[in-house]
């Protein structure tokens, strides 16, 4: 069994125990990247030296017997909209397809902190936008367990590395489902952690109320371990949020007893394939058989959440991305004439479609004559979906839904119907609209041999109940088979 | 002719003097070499976040006090989203329908009369950057030192109906600025601007005409000219049985003329909406009541003392109150309770203020200290010496500083009071002067002063000049 095969945890305690070096299972994933990367093509750049030179610090580090963080020497990507210093960062969008951040993101600083080896910069859709990597303006993602097929996005690189033992562990990031839904296509666990619990210091804003960075891997202790570094609260991100926050991971114990596990209707209507909803009522039959308590809920205001987050998601994107305007950095039209000529130019060849469709959405709803019909609207269901949330966890520790309605569909299938493509955010726009956290977990494949996932839903900031719930559904199927056979 | 009214509302941007910016670490100062003071947040770069100054929340609220207006304890902030290239974000982050201040008042007073103005509200937010042009350079630069430089704008109810009550308006807002100590108010580097809305109607009706707003309105005195040529324009308009057309205008003070910038139809939307990477603004009643009560006595509540404890005059009060440094002298030579008010007055608004005015420097950068001004005025009170020795003294001290004693003695500039002094100074005046003695005897009687002078020049500006004069009439009544 090669190094990039296996989990975090389990890298951790070999290198702990002096198994094998952060040096040797850098160098393993790298020439895992070199060996499938070309079929996948999970990154927008790879670090090679500053990679090897991370694991190299780190070994000298142990061999001197200095205390280390767990995850130091693990290999990690980072998604592209997450700043890193002295390393492009590019959203994959050509507007910064130069870009070269001048500081690091917060998160970043603590993974580099915790000693960790950034292998490099993951694909995604343009600026977060979209729900299979395919609006990157850089070159496609392949789905690892079909290649003809999606990862999924706008996390897409992120989640295809993971399961194509690309990388150990991934940062994506979820502004509607971006972390859930490639993780669920593409057979990971995937975090969107609460609104607040992790700094966007540094995250290339897509909509400021809505994102949230989180981590990817092959098992629930992964992410667990993960979370732990990169939350806390930051003097930087006034949204962040001053609380203590748990030692997941030591934390981690199995609650299927007593668990009072809400099911809502809504989740399982006639846009969820059948095999989906099998699957993951299967899944839930497994909580009850362990002692779980199932509850009917409801969540009335569901079937507004599309709208409405594609209403709010819009209009703070369509400010978030004005500053791209070609004066400072960036993309910039090589011939025109005067100001406005350079910012049309500019912006009109430096972003895709898909972007320049949510920038005209979002700058219509916050027109003066369409602001409260729309974008004002939208944040009183924002209001009520929160609410109805709160009810619920009134009377359960956490919400079982699919992740997303089906598994992943063919390269192109859905590009040219961008209705269709927001539909695969169904299930999961409302935790961020709701500001809650959220994790997919790999539940079974379908019968085109295409993994499904099971979304969970926790109260805001109960990760370590979400991530406990999660870890029982972990030991129930007897762990993940994360990694893609297919490659 | 009809007879116009002036209506006019003002908008006054006035920059905090907080030790950092608005929503970043970089330093607030001005006058630093170009993009010096910047740092990712302020500079607009991808992933930044802003994090707010709670001292420009102070700061703004300090003067809602100080304008008698409503502090709405919970409001937010707001994008105000607009392209141009020295708004790094390509949004400004300011307040829109909830300000931090609302529905205040301001009263002041013009050509005698008390005049009361509405706030209708004061918002805080940051300021742009700067467009530098050079001659060695086709394009446009963008200097962003000023970039996030906290703001508070001050909007007025349209209850201005003059140029003069104008200026009084905007020189009472300058001088409570300095007063609470949150604005430089230097008008030169820009760190109180203001825009003007102007409009006109006929004497006597209660609607309002249309009215214009004017931009790049830089000092007070361009506020009046703009105001004056703007209500003119909108007069002949309407003369000539023309309307006036809502627009923004552009004041060209070289010119002396206003010229259309943009008609409402192109008015920007500015797609106003809650800035999300920002929390909702909670200030305690505790926190607010604190900020009122470090408020100092405003300007005034000066005037009213100084008028009726000081029987100042109400121009003299004014002058005073509304200069901080001047006031502040005035108030600690009154504490001192050496001179009377009435010269201490004089001296701050005559001599004092003409070295100020000369020099361009403070009171507070030269050497003359409150007690030093004091005793100038006592010895003169005192006829120890005669008032021209003591502008001489006065600029001594206030150039050079040092003891008044030693430079009385060191310039020979003590009185003398001596009567066989004076009488033998006279005598010698007199055995030159027998034309003016004839001329006196002959009824000229301005031949006295001649001979006073005369004496006085003579004893080198040290007589006496009461007794001189006392002297010379008698001595005139005797020959």
């Amino acid at each position: 069994m090669r190094l990039y095969e296996k989990t975090a945890s389990e890298l951790s305690e070999m290198l702990n125990n002096k198994e094998c070096s952060a040096e040797e299972l850098c160098k393993d994933v790298l020439d895992r990247i070199n060996e499938t990367e070309n079929k996948v093509g999970a990154y927008v750049s790879v670090s090679h030296e500053s990679a090897l030179e991370n694991a190299q610090k780190i070994d000298t580090a142990r061999q001197r017997g200095e205390k280390l963080h767990p995850l130091a020497g693990i290999p990690i990507g980072i998604k592209d909209n997450i700043s890193t210093k002295g390393i492009r960062t590019t959203c994959s969008s050509k507007m910064l397809e130069n870009y070269v951040p001048p500081f690091n993101a917060t998160v970043i600083n603590k993974i580099n902190n915790a000693g960790m080896t950034i292998l490099g910069k993951m694909n995604m859709d343009e600026f977060a936008m979209g729900s299979s990597t395919e609006t990157s303006y850089m070159h496609l993602t392949r789905n690892p367990h079909n290649t003809d097929c999606v990862p999924g996005g706008s996390s897409g690189g992120s989640a295809a590395a993971v399961s194509a033992g690309e990388a150990i562990v991934t940062l994506g990031s979820d502004t509607g489902g971006s972390i859930r839904q490639p993780a669920a296509l593409c057979g990971v666990v995937g975090l969107k952690p609460t609104y607040g619990s992790v700094s966007r210091y540094g995250l290339i804003a897509f909509a400021s109320s809505l994102d949230q960075i989180g981590p990817m891997g092959k098992s629930v202790r992964d992410v667990a371990m993960l979370q732990s570094v990169i939350c806390g609260h930051d003097k930087y991100d006034a949204t962040s949020k001053a609380i203590e926050y748990p030692d997941y991971a030591s934390n981690l114990k199995e609650n299927a007893k007593g668990l009072k596990i809400g099911i809502p209707k809504e989740y399982f209507g006639s846009g969820i394939d059948d095999e989906v909803k099998d699957s993951v009522m299967k899944a839930i039959k497994e909580f009850e058989l362990n002692g779980a308590e199932i509850k009917e809920i409801t969540l009335p205001s569901t079937e507004y959440a599309i709208n409405t987050y594609y209403i709010i998601a819009s209009a703070e994107a369509s400010s978030n991305l004005a500053r791209f305007d070609g004066v400072k950095y960036g993309y910039r039209a090589e011939n025109y004439s005067g100001l406005t000529d350079m910012y049309e130019k500019t912006r009109s060849e430096g972003f895709g479609d898909e972007v320049k469709r949510r920038i005209m959405l979002g700058t219509f709803v916050l027109s003066s004559g369409y602001f409260d019909a729309y974008y004002k609207k939208a944040i009183r269901i924002q209001n009520r979906i929160s609410s109805e949330f709160s009810s619920a966890f009134e009377e359960c520790d956490i919400i079982a839904t699919p992740t997303v309605p089906a598994s992943a569909f063919k390269i192109g299938e859905n590009i040219n119907d961008p209705v269709k493509m927001y539909y695969n955010d169904v299930c999961t726009v409302t935790a961020n609209i709701a500001g809650l956290p959220a994790i997919s977990l790999p539940c079974g494949m379908d019968s085109k041999n295409m993994p499904m996932g099971l979304q969970l839903i926790g109260n805001k900031f109960a990760e370590q109940t979400l991530l406990n719930s999660a870890y029982t559904y972990e030991k129930i199927c007897g762990g993940f088979d994360a990694l893609s056979k297919a490659l | 002719m009809k007879d116009y009214e002036i209506v006019v509302g003002l908008e006054v941007h006035a920059e905090l003097n907080t030790e950092s910016k608005i929503f970043c670490d970089c330093k607030n100062a001005f006058g630093l070499e170009v993009n010096t003071q910047v740092c990712p947040v302020c500079m607009g770069m991808p992933g930044t976040l802003p994090t707010l100054n709670e001292k420009v929340v102070e700061y703004a609220i300090k003067m809602g006090h100080a304008l008698n207006c409503n502090i709405n304890r919970i409001c937010k902030q707001d994008r105000k989203n607009y392209f141009y290239p020295d708004l790094p974000k390509a949004y400004q982050i300011s307040q829109a329908d909830v300000p931090l201040c609302e529905n205040g008042k301001l009263e002041f007073m013009v050509d005698g009369e008390i005049k009361t103005v509405g706030i209708t509200r004061i918002h805080i937010e940051e300021d742009a950057g700067k467009l530098l042009h050079d001659d060695s350079f086709a394009g446009s630069l963008v200097d962003m030192n000023r970039c996030g430089v906290p703001l508070i704008e001050i909007v007025s109810e349209p209850d201005i109906r003059s140029s003069a009550e104008a200026k009084a308006y905007l020189e009472t807002i300058k001088s409570i600025l300095q007063y609470i100590g949150i604005s430089d108010c230097k008008m030169q580097e820009g760190s109180i601007r203001c825009d003007v809305n102007v409009s006109v109607r006929e004497k006597g009706t209660s609607e309002f005409g249309t009215r214009s707003e004017m931009k790049n309105v830089n000092s007070f005195s361009a506020a009046v000219r703009g105001i004056e040529y703007e209500a003119k324009r909108q007069i002949e308009l309407i003369e000539a049985g023309e309307k006036v057309i809502q627009e923004t205008r552009r004041w060209d003070d070289a010119k002396g003329m206003s010229f259309s910038m943009r008609s409402k139809e192109d008015a920007q939307d500015y797609r106003y909406f809650p800035e999300p990477d920002l929390l909702t603004i909670v200030v305690d009643e505790e926190k607010i009541s604190e900020i009122k009560n470090s408020i100092p006595e405003l300007p005034n509540a000066k005037i009213k003392r100084y008028v009726t404890d000081f029987k100042l005059t109400q121009i003299d009060a004014t002058l005073i109150a509304e200069d901080m440094e001047k006031s502040a002298l005035f108030d600690a030579c009154n504490t001192l309770n050496i001179c009377k008010p009435k010269n201490i007055s004089n001296w701050i608004l005559a001599d004092i203020s003409k070295f100020v005015n000369e020099t361009g420097k403070n009171i507070s950068e030269t050497k003359l200290t409150p007690e030093l001004l004091c005793a100038i005025i006592e010895k003169i009170e005192k006829n120890v010496i005669s008032n021209s020795a003591g502008k001489t003294v006065f600029m001594e001290i206030i150039e050079n500083g040092g003891n008044i004693d030693e430079i009385i003695e060191k310039r020979g500039l003590a009185q003398n009071s001596d009567t066989d002094f004076i009488e033998n100074l006279v005598k010698e005046v007199f055995a030159n002067n027998e034309k003016s003695i004839n001329d006196y005897k002959n009824g000229k009687t301005n031949a006295l002063g001649y001979l006073v002078g005369q004496c006085m020049k003579a004893s080198k500006g040290k007589a006496n000049p009461g007794i001189v004069k006392e002297t010379v009439t008698k001595m005139l009544e005797a020959e």
